[in-house]
């Protein structure tokens, strides 16, 4: 593989270096290296970020391949400036045993845009009533660590205990959709003065507290390590903070739309800000910005939810659930944490690239820019100013409620063990 | 009926003034009387908004003529209009038919003016839906000319001939807070 | 007006006060030996309903027919909510078909706005009742009623409801006869309390224009209108309250309550009356009960909401009558 020179890039948005790729590894990096024998990448001051992993990523094969395959969800993670993704177990069939955990790890590496790693279901089928094999999955290929029912809470008390404990044998994880069933039936958007006026099924966000809190609390008593998917309320947040400071083995996630949009925007009825769980207030906004400033919050992770037009193109209450994600995930950031003063770039490397990998232990990613490191790596243009469109989108899907929204930066390249996937902001 | 006309007023010239008009509704009751032979069937409905004051002006004048109290009322024609569909709705006026009704009765319709006949005709269709009138017969206090329709005017007040170019604007006390007839140029931009 | 009639929050003061004085003029063709208009000949109107409401679609009906519209009734009930492209896919078929307007009730709150602002169809949309969120026309109807009843029928005309104290008991949390009512209400300037049980009132009321009380006693004789909300019996068992008879205790209005109530106050409810439940028989029969009352009041009110919506070539702006007249 020959050489790349990344010449004049801030590495994690400090000051100007040049990085230099030789096959899948970093060679070295500092300033005015050679650029002998290798290709020239003029990053001209933009910032050179380590390849972004995402810890919740819905890639619908098996099963709705109408709305995403491994391929089309991969090339969005690499458009994204993504190197790694965890893929949720939630498809048809589920992911709840090591076929299927092996297929999609498969299909991952066919596509070769970026590493996909499956989550595999904490329960057969989703349904909470049995622990679905979680050891052959983790011995299988596909090597899982990370389980969750997402889409569904494990809401069974005994269940969640078992399946915390159970994990602990080969450090896995438990990722929980912390929503509380009877709390939540009907439910449509936020409780709360916007869903009144609406008439739309409120989900409080007690539903999703109530779950959060008796998880750490399980999650202390067992002395395992629990990851909190989506959190999506000040309540949440405050609960999580009083788990870490009691030494609590909790990590928690935030998606990039629950650090910008409220249920304000419900009142166009428009089901592209139909989300589970919902929009929430401002007040909810802000102190989620606030935690994941100050580490509460732990990682930015994308919930990205394809679904086909026709899924959004309806009455709010048919509407399905979700939105894409990872072609924004980064802008939506820069907006909300790196522009407002509350992260550097440096602390965004950690949030969405350091830790994710942790939580999930994706070896390879997540690891800091310097010489002997896999060259996964993104290149950022933060200066660059633009309207979401969704129909450049490598996603099959185009369910974004950012559409004709001005967001910051654009990822223009994307090195995958130093294998460009994206390339002028074109995927390779 | 709907004409704003917002132009100064005092480009408008009067052709008829409070005590003409007075005199106009008191010789067009006099004829009804005549005609009407005593106007014993007679039930007056004015036409929105102006010519309903004048129904009533007139029914007066027949009590004081005949003895005898004429029943007078009102006949809106707004979704009667051919030229509904032209305007954004109207806001509906009152229709307002005396207790024995029109069935057999000579119903005189009154109004201000005089123009197209569009609005006589629309009048006529209105009635229909109401009742079947022995006859109907038109009284207005102005006559501009310039009919799109065959109708004329049973009683005039006055004849005015008029250009397309001019506006008549009927003015009275009671909404108005004068009596009134004027003859003004048609703004530029109507 | 605007071009579609969604929600009752959309309506100014002056387009409710106008819409209440032409079903004023409009009410008065019901005496007429032909009870029939021509201001919608030659317009389409299709009742395009989800949700069975034989009461409220035969009341659009007789209004668009007393206005000569020509009327196509769609129940699409059954062809399902769940199956979303049903709604957008049902329009366009009836767009196709020319029509100018679309009456619509649905099961799911949001339906008509979507319907109105998608880009599905051009046809006017008049909501009829969507989910728990909006019933528009029948908040002017029970306005209609208020202002006949409690400021009266010609002296009402171009008068709002300024300081009416309006009291309205029941199931606030799924009615949208509630919401729509506390917002027409608020604007035409009355005073309006809602009572429940806790449990049946959304959590974000605080912010609605309103008070709430969870005595009924309390507010009787300060009322000079009071709705009784239906209570569906289902809830009892979603544990709203404990048992029908506890709630008709605390929240059902039966002759000692009405008698708390001042002399000319009346007693209103949207229909059907669940007897013995929110309402004994003995308020329902009685005089200040004006049950009956609303129904026609529903047929004049949604005719004057198609004539103002449908009768020009666009919808009525806020109206001034003219200062001059000419015959044109």
């Amino acid at each position: 593989m020959s050489k790349i020179l990344i010449r004049g890039a801030k590495v994690l948005g400090g000051e100007a270096r040049d990085v230099l790729i030789d096959g899948e590894t970093i060679e070295a990096v500092g300033t005015g290296l050679p650029a002998e024998g290798a290709t020239v990448v003029e990053a001209g001051g933009k910032v050179l970020l380590p390849g972004l992993v995402d810890l919740h990523t819905h890639l619908r094969e098996p099963g709705r391949e109408d709305s995403e395959t491994v391929l089309t969800g991969t090339r969005a993670a690499a458009s994204g400036g993504y190197t790694a993704v965890f893929a949720m177990a939630n498809t048809f069939p589920v992911a709840d045993t090591a076929g299927v955990v092996e297929q999609v790890y498969r299909l991952g590496k066919e596509s070769g845009y970026c590493d996909v790693q499956p989550i595999g279901a904490v329960t057969v089928g989703l349904e909470g009533k049995k622990l679905a094999e979680l050891g052959a999955m983790h011995e299988s290929a596909a090597g899982v660590t990370v389980f969750s029912d997402d889409g569904k809470c494990v809401d069974d008390a005994v269940m969640m205990r078992r399946a915390l404990e159970y994990v602990k044998a080969f450090g896995g994880v438990v990722a929980q959709h912390a929503q509380e069933p009877r709390l939540t039936e009907g439910a449509q958007m936020n409780e709360g003065v916007v869903s009144a006026e609406l008439g739309l099924g409120g989900w409080p966000a007690v539903a999703e507290e109530s779950i959060i809190a008796r998880d750490v609390l399980l999650a202390e008593h067992v002395g395992s390590r629990v990851h909190i998917c989506h959190l999506s309320t000040a309540g949440s947040v405050e609960i999580v903070r009083w788990a870490k400071s009691r030494g609590i083995d909790v990590t928690a996630e935030v998606t990039p739309h629950h650090l910008l949009l409220t249920d304000e925007l419900v009142r166009s009825y428009n089901p592209v800000y139909k989300v589970n769980p919902p929009l929430r207030t401002e007040r909810d906004v802000m102190a989620l910005r606030e935690a994941l400033a100050d580490g509460t919050i732990d990682i930015v992770a994308t919930d990205h939810a394809p679904h086909p037009h026709e899924d959004k193109d309806c009455e709010w209450a048919a509407a399905a659930m979700g939105m894409v994600g990872l072609e924004t995930a980064l802008s939506v950031v820069q907006q909300t944490m790196v522009e407002t003063g509350l992260l550097t770039w440096e602390a965004v490397a950690d949030r969405m690239s350091f830790k994710p990998a942790k939580i999930g232990r994706a070896t390879g990613h997540g690891r800091p820019v310097s010489a002997g490191e896999p060259a996964n790596l993104v290149l950022v243009d933060a200066d660059y100013r633009g309207e979401v469109d969704p129909a450049s989108f490598a996603s099959r899907s185009r369910n974004t409620p950012y559409e004709g929204r001005e967001l910051p930066g654009r990822v223009t390249h994307t090195w995958l063990r130093g294998r460009a996937t994206l390339v002028d902001g074109k995927l390779a | 009926m709907d004409t704003q006309d917002t132009k100064d007023p005092a480009a408008a010239r009067p052709v008829l003034e409070g005590p003409d008009i007075a005199r106009v509704l008191t010789r067009i009751a006099h004829e009804i009387v005549e005609r009407a032979k005593g106007a014993d069937d007679v039930v007056l409905l004015g036409i929105p908004t102006r010519g309903v004051f004048l129904a009533r002006r007139l029914a007066e004048k027949l009590q004081e003529i005949t003895g005898r109290k004429i029943p007078v009322g009102s006949l809106d024609i707004t979704m009667y209009r051919d030229d509904l569909r032209m305007h954004p709705p109207r806001a509906l006026a009152r229709t307002e038919i005396p207790g024995d009704g029109i069935d057999g009765r000579l119903v005189v319709l009154v109004d201000d003016v005089l123009f197209s006949g569009r609005t006589i005709r629309a009048a006529l269709d209105a009635l229909n839906d109401i009742g079947r009138p022995r006859a109907v017969q038109l009284a207005v206090l102005v006559d501009r000319g310039h009919r799109e329709l065959p109708i004329r005017a049973d009683y005039v007040g006055k004849n005015l001939p008029t250009s397309l170019r001019e506006t008549v604007k009927v003015q009275l006390t009671e909404e108005d807070g004068r009596d009134a007839v004027l003859l003004g140029a048609k703004p530029a931009s109507a | 007006m605007m071009r579609h009639l969604i929600s009752a929050a959309d309506l100014s003061r002056d387009d409710a006060v106008l819409i209440l004085d032409t079903a004023e003029e409009m009410a008065r063709v019901a005496d007429r030996p032909i009870k029939k208009l021509p201001a919608l000949r030659g317009r389409t109107v299709v009742n395009l309903f989800f949700e069975d409401s034989t009461r409220t679609r035969i009341s659009f009906e007789a209004a668009e027919k007393r206005l000569s519209a020509d009327v196509i009734n769609f129940a699409a009930k059954g062809s399902s909510v769940s199956k979303g492209e049903s709604l957008k896919d049902t329009a366009q078929t009836l767009e196709a078909m020319g029509v100018d307007a679309v009456v619509i009730r649905h099961g799911a709150s949001g339906a008509p706005y979507r319907l109105a602002t998608s880009g599905w169809i051009d046809a006017a949309v008049i909501n009829a009742g969507d989910g728990t969120h909006q019933h528009p026309t029948q908040a002017l109807l029970d306005a209609f009623t208020m202002r006949r009843r409690l400021v009266g029928r010609d002296a009402g005309l171009g008068q709002d409801l300024a300081g009416k104290r309006i009291t309205i008991v029941g199931d606030v949390l799924h009615s949208r006869v509630a919401r729509s009512n506390v917002d027409l209400l608020h604007t035409l300037g009355a005073e309006v309390t809602l009572v429940a049980p806790p449990t049946l009132v959304p959590v974000g009321v605080e912010r609605w224009p309103c008070e709430v009380s969870y005595d009924l006693d309390g507010v009787l004789s300060k009322s000079d209108a009071v709705m009784m909300l239906r209570v569906q019996r289902e809830r009892m068992n979603a544990a709203f309250f404990p048992t029908e008879r506890e709630y008709s205790r605390r929240y059902g209005l039966d002759g000692e309550r009405m008698a708390k109530m001042p002399e000319h106050a009346i007693v209103m409810h949207p229909g059907p009356m669940v007897r013995g439940m929110e309402i004994t028989a003995e308020v329902a029969d009685s005089d200040r009960c004006t049950v009956v009352e609303q129904v026609a009041n529903g047929v004049s009110i949604r005719m004057a909401v198609l004539y103002l919506l449908l009768g020009g070539n666009e919808p009525a702006v806020t109206h001034t009558r003219p200062t001059g007249s000419e015959e044109k």
